[in-house]
Parts: C-alpha cells; structure tokens; sequence
C-alpha cells in the first residue's frame, strides 16, 4: 500500500463494510494519517450535488439517499447511512478538509432501469466473502468473525492502513477463487469505479482515497484497459431519476437496501463506534440507566458482576472482546433475573434503537410529492386553497379512486380532504368530502417521504406501522376500516394479524364489544366494493366467539353505571351479529356458518337473561332481544317479566329490568301498547310498590318511559286508565277501531310485502308483516 | 434426555451406612455413574483450572454439552437445549458468583445442578433440600447435644451444615427449591455468599470459604404462594432460567417414556395405542402455555397454572388409569379431557373464561378434534 500524501500513484482503496464502526473508525485514522485529494465512495454519482447538504447544520444520521425514476416514483433504491456508516464518516471527512468528495458507483439511473434488481442477481450461486473468511478462520458465524477481527478492534496502534491491507489481501484470494461470486452485475459496477478513478486522479494531483465495499478492492486494484470498461458499460439501459436526501431511522437499517447489507443491531453498531473506551462496561451502564427508568431495582453491583461475567463469557467463548451477545446474556443472567421481559425492552430501545435522522428543508423533493402530483392531474383533483365540497359517486371509477387517494392521504396525515356528511342519500355509493389544501401540507408530504415513494405505498406502510404502534383494540378495527375505504389490501393482512393478536389477548369484553361493530361494517363495506374480505371475516368471526365466551362472566356484579355501558355492548354485538350473518361474505355467508353464529348469540342472550348475578337491566335486554327475533315466545317472556316484577325481587333491580325490557329508543312503549299482558304486569308490580321504594325506582321509570314519543304515551296512558285486569277484547277498544285484528284484511297485505321482503325472506319478512298488522 | 421430570430425588447422605455399593443403589450420583468421562476429560484437560476445580471451564462444558476428546472418549451430552444456558452457568460459576437455576418443574434443574456440582468439585452431594420446614441449622450449623453437654461448646460439639463444609473445602454446595426455604432462613445465605464467612458466635470463631467454594440454588419461578426471594439475596446470584423443551416432538418423547415408566410402577395394563391422544394433551399444553397456536396464526391468552411437562405427564397417566379401569383399556379423548380441565382451570373465574375460549376458537375447528371437542364440552359443562 503506497498512497501516501503527494504519491499519486495508487490510489488508497479503503475496503469495509457498510454500517461497520470498525471500519468507519480505520477509515477516518487512515484518511487523518495519509490525507488525500479526493475522497470516492461507492455510492450513486448522481447524488454528487447533494454531498454539501451533509454538512448543514440540520442534517443528522441516520439518512438515506433515495434515488427514485421520474416517470414512475415506485421503483426506488436506498443507500441508507448511520453516523457510524464508513462512507458517512468519508463524505464529513471531505467536507471538514475542503476535499472534493464523489460517488463512483454505477449511476442510479442504470440501476433502477433494471426491471427486476433482486431476481436477476441470485440466479447463480452467490458467494457469501465473509462467511468463508469466518469459516477459514474456524467460526460458524461470519458476522461475529467480522465482529471479533474487524470491528471490535480498538482505534489500533501503528499503521492505520495495515488492516485495509490485510483484509485485501484476504479478498483477493477469494476473487481469485471465486472470480464475481454470482454478482454478475458487480463487474459492470467495478468497471464504472474504474473508469471514475481514473478521471479522479487525472484530476487530483493529491492522490485519491476510495471507500467501497471489501469486495470490491480487488477488482478496482486490478489494471483494465479503459477500453474494455467502456465496453462493459455500453448499451447499459437507462431511466430518468432523481435523488434526495430522506430521513432514516435505525430500525430501517435493519432492512436491506441499496447497499445491500442490513443490520440487526444498529444501536449497539452506533455505541461501539461512538463509544471513547471501554465499550462493554459503558453499554452494560447504558442499559443499567434504560432498565432504572423502567423502574427494575439495578446496582452499581449488579453492572460489575455483568462486566464479570460477559468478559468471562467472551473468554469461554474465545472471543477477544464480549459481543452483543455475550453482554446479552450477562444482562439476563444478572439485571433482568433470567426474564426476557426486560430483555426484549433493552433490545428494543438500545440494541437497536429508536433513533430517527434528519435532512435539511433544502434537499429536493420526496417522490412521494411528485407522485402526488401526476395522481392528482391524473384524477383532475387540483389542489386549491378554497375551501369546497366534492361529491363523490363511488360506483364510477374515477371518482372512487379519488375516494381512495383522500383517504389514502388522511392515513398519511395528509389532511387535505375531511370526510362531510352527505346531503342527499345515504347509500353506500356515495362519498362528500370537504377539500381544502393548506400550504402546510406540502411539508406534511415531505414528512410523510419516510413510508414510500408513492401514495399507496407509503399509505400502506404507514397503516401497518399504525397497526403495531396502535394502543388499543378499538384503533386497530378502526385502522381496518380504513385500509379498507382506501383500497389498501396489501397493509390488511397484517392488520388483520394484529387485530386478531390484540382481540385473543384483551381480557375486557368491552373493547371486543366495541371493535365488532366497526369489524362488521368493514366487511360489509368490503363487501360492496367486491374487496376479499375472507382474512376479515374470519377475524369477525373469532371475535365473535370470544365475545360469546366471556360476555357472561364479565356481567356478573356490576354497578348501574357499567351494566349501562354494558347493555350497549349487548346491543352493538346483537346488530353486529345479525349483520355479520347477513353478509354474504366467503367462509361465513353459506346458511350454516350464519346461522350457528346466530344460534349461539342467542344462546349467550339466554344464559344472560337467566342468571340472577347479571344486573337487570341487562337481563331485561336480552330478553327483548330474544323476543324480538322470535326466539321467545310471548308466553315465556310474560313468565320472565311476571318471575322479575314478583315481590321477591327488589324493587330497584326490577325498575332497571323494565328499562332494559322496554327502555330507551327500542320501541318499548309500541310493545306495551300492543301486549297488554306486558302492560298489566308492569302495571301491576308499579301500584305494588311499597311507597318507601317508589321514590327509589322513579327516576329510573321516569327515564324508562319519558323517552317514548308522545303518541305512545298518551296511549298508554289511555289504557292503563281503562283500568288494569281490562284484559284482551274490551281494552283495545280505541275508539274508531275494532277490539280485533281483521284477519282477512291483514292477509290481504302478505303477497305485497312478500314481494317487497324478496322471495327468500320468508319466516322473518312473515313475522315482521305479522308483527306489524296484528295488535 | 433434556429433562429428568418428577420429583426431586432424595440423596443419600454421603458418609451414611457405607455398606450400599455404587452398584446396588437405585440411582447412583452424577459423579460415580459418569466417572469415566470425569476422569477422560481431567485427563486431557490442558486449559487453566480455576481454584480447587476438577476441570477446565470448558471442560465442565463439555461435560454437559457432550462432544468428543482428541483420544476419541466420546463425552455423552447430560443437558440436550442452548448452549447458551451451560456457558453461562459454568461463567457465572467460575466469576465466583452462585448461580440460581430457575424454571418450571419438569426442566431438568436439579439434574443439572447436579452435574455442574459433580464436574465442577467432583461431589454432588453437599446438598441442602428446601422445604417450607427447613431449619437454619440446614444451612449453617447444628450441634452435637450429646457432645456439647458433656464437653461444652466446642468444635467438635458443632454439626456442620453442608454449606459450611463446601465453604470450609472449597466446594460447590447445592440448595434445592430456594424459595421453599423460609425467608428468615434464606437471609442466613446472604452473610454466606456476600462476606464469604460463616460467623460461630457461640464459639467466637467464623468459617471463612477458601477458593472453589460456591452455591447453586433451583427455585421453581411459577409456584404460587412461596417465599419470594428478597432483592438483597437475588442480588447475589446469577440467574437462569431453564427453558421447557424446544419442539413438541421432544416433549412428546419426554411425556411417553416416562408415562411408560410410571405405568409399569403402577402395575397398569399396558395400553396399545396412546400416542395421539399424548401428542393431543401436549399440544394443548404447548399451545396454552405459549399463548400461540402451533400454525403461529392465532394467539392465546395463557391460564396462570404452569402447564408443564410434569403436568402433561400427571394427565396422561391418569387418563390411562381410567382407561385402564373404567373404560375399554384405549385412551381416548374422554378420558384425559377431564385431566386436562383440572391442569388448566387453577383459578376457576378467569382460568374458565381461557379455557373456554380456547374451546370454541381453536378446538372447535381443528380437524379430526371433534371427539375431544365434545368431550371437554361434557366436562366443563
């Protein structure tokens, strides 16, 4: 190795691997100690005008550059960098000493012209360098050989380019063997490296310095003729593209990107490099300090029986220093007592962190707005500072997928479009939005960069992180329902995982009452729109059951407050249950599968309106709502209602079961009108109650019965005048009408109403016409 | 196997008749029946031993782990789970820290204890078992009556606990189910493991440990209702916690074989085909006790008993017992659902709740498992 200061020969090939400390930290000794001319790092040479931005003030690691094809803001590539990425540590060291600094590798305008980028490349077998290196040198692991030669190794004492060197050396042998390893299109870029240091060090008098990956060295050392390069890379396709600067987060670097190389444990990565000394003992601190503020009980004592420990660990293992994991398991074995409860948190927040870059407002525009915009010429939807309505007809396809971008849009947080309610209709076809741009969105669309290049792209990444980010089980229907109205059928299995995860785990039955209903409509939604709904109705479906399963439990000894609550989930499950069995959705709709649904809600309802410990309210519902499907006849409810009003039963709990039986909005009062033996049982418990109780049960009554419309009242009124025991024929003599039903004339009615119930409505649609005309 | 299930077995005292051969006892120690390997291993031991250690701490791994000698003694593996788990056990034993092995019962903590004792001093034996009556005199010291009225107090009037011998000789002691032990009696180890001595006040004298010696405490870390270990004391050990078999497969082979064991004590009849019905309750444990179904697509909620192997096999062997004397001599569903309920229902409000719906959202619809569906709805009720 012979780059040195004012030796334009060679230039000084600086071979690491992405996102290693060690690396970074050898490649700033060395470009400290030999100072070149000019720093070239693999990388797009596109991005080359956006290297000054890296020295502003507000731009903050990690960061990704983003390449992105004009035409179609889809096919994107990332080259993310952490502060600890060598090639971060090379473009700062540039700018700090006033060095032009370039990237070399193929333009990013070849790279993303490639259709399909992964496919073509692991055709062959691929070569895995370090994992023969690690073998050669007796590991099973090839990141901890990388870790134990490498990274682990302190600043180093003498030579800083002597480790570049030797791991050369060790990459030539392998090129040798192993010629291109299966990337074939590594040899065009090697090429393209070639040719752009060549025109480097005409260029630079100063000598040049190159950080790229390991691999490459050898190649770039190799002595082509400019000729056959050229050759490579001619007839290469090519798209238009353009590059940025985007924010990144450690968590993404876990993911492969342009580089290629993820990472696992970024935050440990960012603490070795920034780490001045004793590593180990600071990291053990660290996650000391992280396990305090959860409130675990950690000592002094207990960091320096873990150093102990993971050194002695390191030594069994005949590591030179403990790794991750050895200081992993010193961290279970003495501050988290053996759980991996802790543990999970200390992996979490440090291991890999939550750390979250930043770019400068200066650097060019997200895809994402570009793809904004082409949708929004596309969809005629010009975004106007005014404020104005639009209605939407869903049943035509432009305007359902404007539907779709708004909604997409306020996944995003992108709030340009509010949903208003309709002014006309309420079909399901229809959709009004209140449009209005503010300048501020346009930053929110840059923000919202981060999730994806394009509006459903970066829509669905964003509803699954929502999903696992989401606290309760009540967000996570109300994100499915939204996935489905933005037509995001890419981020709902993984919605659907985490709602099915978060509905076996929720102990109250109350969260899974409220989700039912949102879950329902969803898949009738989905239904309508001919979205697959199966994933989704299934989940309704184990939800469902859970509900059945521990509803009963859960209304035993409750207060008057949460047997009201209660009772509106009693009633939001049985219109969710009996929508659920009206859908025709797959999996559910065939006869069976509705019905048993339906058999056992109402088997729940009975066992509810059973049991004493249930409050009466409650059990007063359920047998509504058993009666009102027909599952009870009028007999038996008598008997319950008569069993309830009895004496026995206090008269409080009594009042609260006639709430529940006739109360509220449920067109109780018709039913007393109409059921006179209903009436005269209640009329005949009310003139029973001891006077010292009246006053208790009042206010209840009165809540009962003032919400009926005034015409049932009076009704009623009228008959309990007439006086109780005027039992059937006299009582309902109102005036101008028969005492009885007119049997001929009510049937008269059933062909009409059969033919507007549809032919297979038969028993409910005939109950309901019998409902109606009798009384 | 990875895991020596059902009671902890009581040791002989060391120094006791004397006239038992290794040969006769039902199950001899850990350090006579693998006393070949010790001694291969010691043999070819070349790395640094720490005080009065028999091995190397690799060789102690390799003692537990299995593997081969350069002369070709084949070491058979006491321990089959992570390696993770040995290493940082015989570390933690060679920082001079104790070590506490914890895990539901059924994980092999005392066999394990056992070998690490075994391998490390060559004497399992200096072992204390807790239970809810131990006495402090367990695990400092206890007097000769007969001795100290005659003579007074004395050294020789005093009865060394097995801790204080381990101490005095630089040994591994072993105290089983730790949180057994009385809290005011746990509290004596602390003095013990953080001074290194044992104070005599009767005699004005102390025992101090010379090198080598160490505990190694198991403690079940799933039992209700025990003497939960106090900060200061949990402060001085290094903690383990022992894993239930990894796969299934495993589990079901650990359940047959000792299911078959117990049988045969029993003097049950023989039964010919119990394999599904085994594979069916461990299952269902795994399942319950993981709070995910096997196909990993639906989560569970976990009932609060443990749900261990031991319990899997308890059910397995009193379903055969029904079978046996009640029913046609075959296992079948019926006969290991009402075993089952008895395992997961422990606390009857919200255990049921678990159970039920593990009931009708899994159970239900699994093919083939609607005679055991049926069954455990005849049982619950």
């Amino acid at each position: 190795m012979n780059g040195r200061r004012g030796d334009a020969g060679e230039p000084l090939l600086l071979g690491v691997r992405h996102h290693g400390p060690g690396s970074a930290r050898a490649v700033r000794a060395v470009l400290e100690q030999a100072r070149p001319g000019a720093v070239l790092i693999e990388g797009p040479p596109e991005a080359d005008a956006l290297i000054p931005l890296a020295a502003e003030e507000d731009m903050r690691p990690p960061v990704a550059l983003l390449a992105h094809a004009v035409d179609e803001p889809g096919r994107s590539a990332f080259w993310p960098l952490a502060e600890f990425s060598p090639e971060w540590v090379a473009i700062r060291w540039a700018l700090e000493h006033k060095v032009p600094a370039r990237f070399i590798d193929l333009s990013a305008a070849h790279t993303l012209a490639r259709a399909d980028d992964d496919g073509a490349d692991s055709d062959g077998p691929r070569v895995d360098p370090l994992g023969l290196l690690a073998e050669t040198a007796g590991y099973d692991d090839a990141e901890r050989w990388w870790e134990d030669a490498v990274e682990h190794r302190g600043a180093g004492k003498g030579d800083a380019v002597a480790p570049f060197t030797a791991l050369e050396e060790a990459m030539t042998v392998l090129r040798e063997e192993y010629g291109s390893g299966g990337h074939e299109r590594d040899l065009v870029r090697e090429a393209h490296m070639r040719l752009r240091i060549r025109e480097a060090r005409r260029e630079c008098e100063d000598g040049v310095a190159v950080v790229c990956g390991a691999w490459h060295v050898p190649a770039l050392r190799r002595g082509t003729t400019v000729a056959a390069d050229r050759a490579l890379l001619k007839g290469l396709p090519k798209v238009k593209t353009d590059l940025t600067w985007v924010p990144w987060t450690h968590r993404r670097l876990s993911r492969r990107s342009g580089y290629g190389a993820g990472i696992d444990s970024p935050g440990w990565y960012g603490h070795l490099f920034a780490a001045r000394d004793r590593p180990v003992e600071r990291w053990l601190t660290k996650v000391a300090g992280l396990l305090r503020a959860e409130d675990r009980i950690v000592s002094p004592a207990h960091v320096i029986e873990a150093v102990r420990l993971a050194e002695t660990l390191a030594a069994l293992r005949g590591r030179p220093l403990p790794g991750l994991g050895e200081t992993t398991d010193a961290v279970r074995a003495v501050m988290c007592e053996g759980s991996e409860v802790p543990l999970a948190l200390v992996h979490d927040r440090l291991v890999v962190g939550d750390v979250l870059g930043e770019v400068p407002a200066a650097a060019p525009a997200v895809p994402l707005q570009r793809d904004l915009a082409r949708t929004q010429r596309r969809l005629r939807l010009r975004p106007e500072a005014g404020e104005r309505e639009l209605e939407l007809d869903l049943r035509k396809e432009t305007d359902a997928e404007r539907g779709r971008l708004l909604h997409r849009l306020r996944l995003l947080g992108i709030g340009w479009g509010e949903p208003a309610t309709a002014r006309v209709g309420t079909g399901t076809f229809r959709e009004t939005w209140r449009l209005r741009w503010d300048p501020e969105l346009s930053v929110r669309v840059a923000e919202a960069g981060v999730w994806g290049t394009t509006v459903p792209a970066a829509a669905t990444a964003k509803a699954e992180s929502d999903a696992i980010g989401a606290r309760g089980l009540a967000e996570v229907t109300g994100l499915a329902e939204h996935c489905l109205l933005a037509g995001l059928p890419d981020a709902l299995p993984t919605v659907m995982r985490i709602l099915a995860d978060r509905a076996a785990l929720d102990t109250d039955v109350g969260h899974l009452a409220q989700a039912l209903p949102a879950l329902v409509r969803s898949l009738r939604y989905g239904d309508v729109r001919g979205t697959d709904t199966a994933a989704l109705a299934e989940v309704a479906a184990g939800l469902a059951a859970r509900i059945f399963v521990g509803l009963p439990p859960a209304c035993a000894a409750l207060d008057a407050d949460a047997a009201e609550e209660m009772r509106g989930h009693v009633d939001a499950v049985h219109g969710a249950v009996a929508l659920l069995g009206d859908a025709p959705a797959p999996g559910l709709g065939d006869a069976p599968g509705h019905g048993r649904l339906r058999a056992r809600w109402q088997s729940v309802l009975r066992t509810l309106s059973a049991r004493d410990t249930v409050p009466g309210v409650i059990r007063g519902r359920s047998v509504r709502l058993l009666l009102d499907d027909g599952e009870l006849t009028r007999d038996a409810a008598a008997r319950l209602m008569g069993l309830v009003l009895s004496p026995g039963t206090p008269p409080a709990d009594a009042a609260a079961w006639i709430e529940g039986f006739v109360g509220g909005s449920s067109g109780g009062g018709l039913l007393l009108v109409h059921d006179e033996r209903l009436l005269g049982l209640v009329d005949a418990w009310l003139t029973g109650v001891p006077a010292e109780a009246f006053t208790d049960v009042l206010p209840l009554l009165r809540r009962t019965f003032s919400e009926y419309g005034t015409g049932v009242r009076r009704t009623l009124g009228e008959l309990v005048r007439r006086g109780p025991g005027a039992h059937g024929g006299t009582a309902a003599g109102a005036p101008g009408f028969d005492p009885g039903p007119d049997t001929a004339r009510a049937d008269a009615v059933l062909p009409v109403v059969r033919l507007l119930l549809g032919p297979d409505g038969d028993d409910e649609g005939a109950r309901g016409a019998h409902t109606g005309v009798t009384g | 196997m990875t895991v020596s299930v059902g009671p902890t077995p009581v040791h002989q005292p060391p120094n006791g008749s004397g006239t038992v051969t290794p040969a006769q006892v039902l199950r001899p120690h850990a350090e006579e029946a693998f006393a070949a390997e010790l001694a291969a291993l010691a043999a070819q031991d070349d790395r640094p031993r720490p005080t009065r250690w028999r091995l190397s701490p690799w060789a102690v791994a390799t003692y537990l782990l299995g593997g081969s000698l350069p002369d070709g003694t084949v070491i058979t593996p006491k321990y089959i789970g992570p390696r993770r788990i040995v290493e940082v056990a015989v570390t933690t034993l060679a920082t001079d820290r104790a070590l506490l092995l914890l895990g539901v019962p059924g994980t092999a903590k005392t066999w394990v204890s056992e070998h690490l004792a075994a391998a490390v001093s060559g004497d399992s034996t200096l072992l204390v078992q807790g239970t809810a009556g131990t006495p402090e005199e367990a695990v400092r010291y206890g007097w000769n009556y007969a001795r100290l009225l005659a003579h007074g107090p004395s050294r020789d009037a005093l009865v060394p606990s097995p801790v204080m011998r381990a101490m005095a000789d630089g040994m591994t002691a072993r105290v089983e189910e730790l949180t057994r032990i009385p809290a005011d009696v746990q509290d004596t180890l602390i003095t013990i493991l953080s001074e290194k001595t044992l104070p005599i006040p009767e005699l004005g004298q102390e025992v101090q440990a010379v090198h080598g010696f160490n505990l190694i405490a198991t403690a079940n870390d799933r039992d209700r209702g025990v003497n939960e270990l106090s900060s200061a004391l949990r402060r001085r050990f290094n903690t383990v916690v022992l894993p239930l078999p990894e796969t299934p497969e495993a589990e079901v082979d650990i359940v047959t074989r000792r299911v078959r064991q117990l049988g045969r004590s029993l003097d049950l009849p023989a039964v010919p085909d119990g394999i599904d019905e085994i594979r069916r309750v461990v299952t269902i444990f795994r399942e319950l006790r993981d709070g995910i179904t096997t196909d990993g697509r639906t989560k569970l909620k976990s009932p609060s008993g443990t749900l261990s192997t031991a319990e899997a096999i308890s059910v397995v062997t009193g379903g055969l017992a029904l079978a046996a004397h009640f029913g046609d001599g075959v296992l079948r569903a019926g006969d290991v659902a009402a075993g089952i309920l008895g395992a997961v229902v422990r606390d009857p409000a919200a255990d049921r709740v678990v159970w039920r719906e593990y009931l009708e959202t899994v159970v239900r619809e699994r093919d083939g498992w609607a005679d055991f569906y049926r069954a455990c709805r005849e049982v619950s009720g």
